[in-house]
């Protein structure tokens, strides 16, 4: 008995000494990362010479941090980790049946997007609910719609395409070329807009079929730039630089038209006041609309043959072969398919915008597209929806926090740090879920009953 | 006596390969093999290591395009198919010949059921027109669809894996894998089964089952069989017809009795104590002249 407290007393003073001796080490780190870095800066005074300011202020908060931080980290946070793993690993695991909100969590989030504008305009009145609409709900959705779409490139046939973007900068331009010139409609320009993406999806896959793995990356990124330096350098059509802009609104089928002049304006015909909330509302529930069908179909493709020889492609190619499936063929169509829905969102996003430029399709937009799917997992619809939500909607929340103005100042703009964040998060996430946020698989088809596959039998796809 | 049953009845060669050659830069992998698989036939390929079985196999199933030489199938229905100029997935498609891999190739991603239904793939797309048919929500698809479980039903019965259909393939152990290999390759519908080294790393009791599975499918499907196993137990157990490999060429053909004595086959597989080496030759010097004289006669 006393030498049980002994011990535990002898532990204690151990830890304690551990965590003091880290924690000055890690001071010790900072102190030397960040001497340069924070403690001296440079700066140019009215007579434009480099003058050399000490900042020992910022450098000691920097220190302290880290060597409090380390401190506290191994005096409390590990033994709390250990104890609640060692809790966990006594625990007998049982199967818990899944709570009401985790078995109907899509209907549930359909439903909230649904209500979301009539909620958004009675807590916040017509023009306050602008914001949560459009700078949340349309882009959010836009973005999610995105990742589905590349989601069967990527995801089910494991093809991996670093030049997304492409396809909706043709999606976009379709839309706005041809409503210009020709006076189509966005009801006609939609799906027409996805067939001509879909045509460069296989233009794109016929002579990139032979590459796997790395050259395919590398391949499908310079499609994605030489598409947008077509788009710069083609001016007589595309204008360049300059962009398209005056692209025409979608009407409601043709019945009711958002235009301020005509006479069958939205607002004028319910005698509402004017707002250009009205329009925003219908393309978000327009968005909400082609998200739902992308998903549809891909849950529907899942289960046909064409689906499960995708998933097959992924897992490997030659066994598909030796099976009788035409790999060549099933490649195009994954990648004509998961273009096709880079281009109804491309037109969406001219419509929404009103004015296309080669700007919006730059390769970081492939970039966050495809890092949505990898964080949400790959081939999980849920997954890739939550991680949307999470990179975009976070994005967009830092514009919200003005509150940090009185934190660093007025000068910080919150906004800038994005692109850090967002790298910071998905190693954190990578980190604590390597597979993503869902990383399992549902079987397309079951015997008896319906098993997950857990993520480690599935594989990410080499071609 | 399986073996004079068989030949009774149906004694046509189902896949002929003709003087073929596959060459690898310098390396001559096969040099002008010949040889017949008949149907209805387990004609077993064996040899040591590096003699070209594996070649063979990627040869006749397309992954491979040989050198020269020709390699014809013929159905039951009579069409036949130049294999060698003809690519792989056509092959199991349209020759109806189906392969296994020496290291097993599953997706082990997919369920075991799913892995029956890729192999099922052609079918199944014809059925939903093409995917457009089956996305609109014909019946069609769906009877199809059900056909296919009910096929896959059948060959996770035969071989023993029905308990698991909904686990990940990648779950399996061995054993299971090899077995559900076979399964899904007979869920292509083959007239010509190659299975290559489908008792590596199986217990004798794993490969007991396995001689049962190959039998029951020779037996119950007619389908004609073309194995390399390095198992003597399983060859000269199961096998009507042996051919043997040596440095791509073919040192011996018959039934498995006549190639376990056959001398040349005993100095390749087992070597030769030096003593006894001119002894060897003679007799194989022997062997080859009344080949020759054999030859001279036809």
């Amino acid at each position: 008995m006393a030498t049980t407290t002994y011990s535990t007393e002898s532990a204690a003073g151990n830890l304690t000494a551990r965590a003091l001796r880290e924690g000055f080490y890690a001071g010790l780190v900072a102190f030397g990362l960040f001497f340069l870095f924070v403690g001296l800066e440079t700066t140019q005074n009215i007579r434009n010479e480099l003058v050399l300011n000490q900042r020992w202020g910022l450098l000691a908060i920097f220190v302290a941090v880290a060597a409090v931080g380390r401190f506290l980290g191994v005096l409390y946070l590990q033994p709390w980790i250990a104890s609640r793993k060692a809790a966990k690993a006594a625990e007998v695991e049982k199967a818990a049946p899944e709570s009401f909100i985790a078995r109907n969590f899509s209907k549930i989030a359909i439903a909230a997007l649904v209500l979301m504008p009539p909620v958004a305009v009675l807590l916040f009145g017509v023009q306050g609910s602008l914001k949560w609409v459009d700078n949340f709900g349309i882009q959010i959705l836009i973005y999610v719609m995105l990742a589905w779409g590349l989601n069967i490139v990527v995801g089910l046939a494991g093809l991996l395409d670093l030049g997304y973007v492409a396809f909706y900068a043709v999606g976009a331009y379709s839309y706005a070329l041809l409503s210009q010139h020709f006076g189509f409609s966005f009801w006609i320009l939609l799906p027409l807009a996805g067939i001509l993406a879909a045509f460069w999806g296989m233009i794109l896959g016929f002579p990139v079929l032979r590459l796997k793995g790395d050259y395919l990356a590398i391949v499908t990124l310079a499609f994605g730039e030489i598409i947008r330096l077509v788009l710069i350098n083609w001016t007589e059509v595309t204008k360049g630089t300059f962009g398209i802009s005056g692209i025409p609104k979608a009407s409601v089928f043709g019945i009711w038209s958002f235009d301020v002049s005509a006479p069958n304006n939205f607002a004028k015909a319910f005698d509402l006041p004017m707002s250009s909330a009205y329009y925003k509302i219908f393309l978000f529930y327009v968005i909400l609309a082609l998200a739902l069908l992308t998903a549809y179909v891909t849950i529907r493709l899942r289960r046909m043959p064409i689906g499960r020889a995708w998933e097959a492609l992924r897992e490997d190619e030659i066994a598909c072969r030796s099976l009788g499936i035409n790999t060549v063929t099933t490649k195009l169509t994954a990648f004509a398919t998961g273009a096709m829905f880079g281009g109804f969102a491309g037109s969406f996003f001219a419509v929404r915008q009103g004015f296309v430029s080669p700007e919006s399709f730059v390769f970081l937009e492939s970039a966050i597209i495809l890092a949505i799917v990898v964080l949400g997992g790959m081939g999980s619809l849920v997954g890739i929806a939550v991680a949307a939500t999470v990179m975009v909607g976070g994005t967009e929340l830092l514009r919200e926090m003005t509150f940090l103005k009185t934190v660093f100042g007025p000068d910080f703009t919150p906004e800038l740090y994005r692109m850090l964040i967002f790298g910071l998060a998905m190693v954190v996430v990578m980190v604590w879920k390597p597979r993503g946020f869902v990383g399992s698989r549902e079987p397309t088809a079951f015997l008896h009953e319906r098993k997950s596959v857990s993520g480690s039998f599935t594989k990410e796809g080499h071609g | 006596m399986s073996a004079l049953e068989t030949n009774a009845m149906n004694n046509d060669p189902i896949l002929k390969v003709e003087h073929l050659s596959m060459r690898f830069g310098g390396l001559m992998a096969i040099n002008d093999l010949s040889f017949e698989a008949r149907r209805g036939d387990i004609t077993a390929l064996i040899g040591p290591n590096g003699a070209g079985k594996t070649t063979v196999f990627n040869c006749v199933t397309g992954f491979y395009k040989p050198t020269m030489g020709m390699i014809s199938m013929t159905q039951q229905s009579g069409k036949k198919f130049l294999l060698e100029r003809m690519p792989d997935f056509e092959i199991t498609r349209d020759a109806k010949v189906a392969r296994t891999f020496q290291n097993i190739r599953m997706f082990s991603g997919l369920t075991v059921l799913e892995n029956l239904l890729v192999a099922q793939h052609n079918m199944l797309m014809r059925a939903s027109g093409y995917t457009i048919l089956g996305l609109l929500g014909f019946s069609g698809y769906r009877r199809a669809q059900a056909e296919s479980i009910e096929l896959a039903k059948h060959w996770l019965e035969k071989a023993n894996l029905i308990d698991r259909a909904d686990d990940p393939a990648g779950d399996l152990p061995y054993g299971a894998q090899r077995r559900l290999e076979i399964a899904r390759a007979m869920c292509t519908g083959p007239e010509f089964l190659c299975l290559d080294e489908p008792a590596a790393g199986l217990n004798p009791r794993e490969s007991l089952a396995l001689n049962d599975l190959l039998r029951s499918i020779r037996k119950d499907t007619g389908t004609s069989i073309l194995l390399i196993e390095h198992d003597m137990s399983v060859v000269m157990e199961i096998s009507d017809h042996v051919i043997v490999l040596e440095y791509g060429q073919k040192i011996s053909d018959g039934t498995p009795d006549a190639v376990k004595n056959d001398p040349r086959v005993i100095a390749a597989y087992l070597g030769v104590e030096d003593e006894e080496v001119e002894e060897v030759i003679e007799q194989i010097e022997e062997i080859q002249e009344t080949d020759g004289e054999q030859g001279g006669k036809h």
